[in-house]
C-alpha cells in the first residue's frame, strides 16, 4: 500500500488556517468572519487527525472531538450575537462596532 | 488512496478559497460545506472514520445548518451583497494577503523539513471510545459543560 507524506497532511492543514486566516482579516462581514473562524478551528482540527494517523493513536482524534465541540459552542454564540447586533444595528458590516465604551 | 488524498485536499483548497472570495453569503456557505465534506473524505483516507462521520454530521450538518437558518432569519438582501463587493478592493486585502503568504511559507519551510511517511492505518471507533470514557472522561465532563454554557449563552444573546 503506498504511503501519504505525512507533511502533506500537515501542509493542507496549514493551507486551510491561513485561507481562514486571511479570511479573519480581510473580510468587514462577520458572517465571513465567523466561517472563516470555522476553517481554521477545521484546519486545526485537521492537524490533530493527522498527527493521529501518523502516531497510529487515538488521542489527536479524541482532540479532534473537543475541537468540534468548542466548534459547536462557538458557533451558537457567535450566531446569537450576529442575530443581536442585526437587530440593533441593521448591518452585518463589523465597523459599526465601535462604540464599546467599557 | 494517494489519488483520493490529493483530489480531496485541492477541492477543499479550492472551495476554501472560493468561501473567503465570495459575495453572496449562502454561496459562501455552500462551498464551506463542500470543503468539510472533502476534509471528511481526506479523514476517511486517513484511516479515522470516526473522525469523518463526526466531520459530515456534525460540521457539515448541525453547524452549517445553524449558519444557513440564521442566513433565513437575517434575510440579507442584494444590498449586503452589493456592499460586500465594494469592499472587496486590492488595496484592502494585499496586506493582509502578504502577511499570510509569508505565515504560510514559513510553516511549509518548517513542515517539509521533516521526513515521515504515513502509512494509513485505522484507528477505529473502538479505541477513541475506550480513551474517551476512561482517562478522557473529565473532559468529557467539560465538553459537556462548555455545551451548556453555550447554549444558555446563545439563548440569552438571541432572545429580544
Amino acid at each position: 500500500m503506498e504511503t501519504i507524506p505525512y507533511e502533506h497532511g500537515l501542509i493542507l492543514a496549514a493551507i486551510l488556517f491561513v485561507c481562514g486566516l486571511f479570511g479573519v482579516l480581510t473580510r468587514r462581514n462577520i458572517v465571513f468572519v465567523l466561517m472563516s473562524l470555522e476553517i481554521m478551528l477545521n484546519a486545526c482540527g485537521l492537524a490533530f487527525v493527522v498527527a493521529s494517523a501518523r502516531w497510529e493513536h487515538a488521542e489527536g482524534q479524541i482532540m479532534f472531538l473537543m475541537i468540534l465541540t468548542l466548534a459547536a459552542a462557538e458557533v451558537a454564540v457567535g450566531l446569537g450575537l450576529i442575530i443581536q447586533m442585526y437587530r440593533r444595528y441593521h448591518t452585518v458590516d463589523i465597523s459599526v462596532l465601535n462604540e464599546m465604551k467599557g | 488512496m494517494m489519488m483520493l488524498f490529493y483530489s480531496a485536499a485541492a477541492i477543499a483548497v479550492i472551495a476554501t478559497l472560493a468561501v473567503i472570495s465570495s459575495a453572496n453569503v449562502v454561496h459562501a456557505l455552500v462551498y464551506l460545506i463542500i470543503s468539510l465534506l472533502s476534509v471528511a473524505v481526506i479523514f476517511f483516507v486517513l484511516g479515522a472514520p470516526f473522525a469523518a462521520m463526526l466531520e459530515a454530521i456534525v460540521y457539515a450538518g448541525a453547524i452549517m445548518v445553524l449558519f444557513l437558518f440564521v442566513m433565513m432569519m437575517l434575510n440579507l438582501g442584494q444590498a449586503t451583497e452589493d456592499e460586500e463587493r465594494a469592499w472587496m478592493k486590492p488595496t484592502l486585502w494585499i496586506g493582509p494577503g502578504l502577511l499570510t503568504a509569508i505565515l504560510f511559507i514559513q510553516l511549509a519551510c518548517v513542515l517539509l523539513t521533516q521526513e515521515l511517511a504515513l502509512a494509513p492505518v485505522e484507528v477505529g471507533v473502538l479505541d477513541i471510545s475506550l480513551l474517551l470514557f476512561g482517562p478522557w472522561l473529565l473532559a468529557v465532563e467539560l465538553a459537556s459543560m462548555l455545551l451548556l454554557a453555550g447554549l444558555i449563552a446563545a439563548y440569552h444573546l438571541a432572545k429580544r
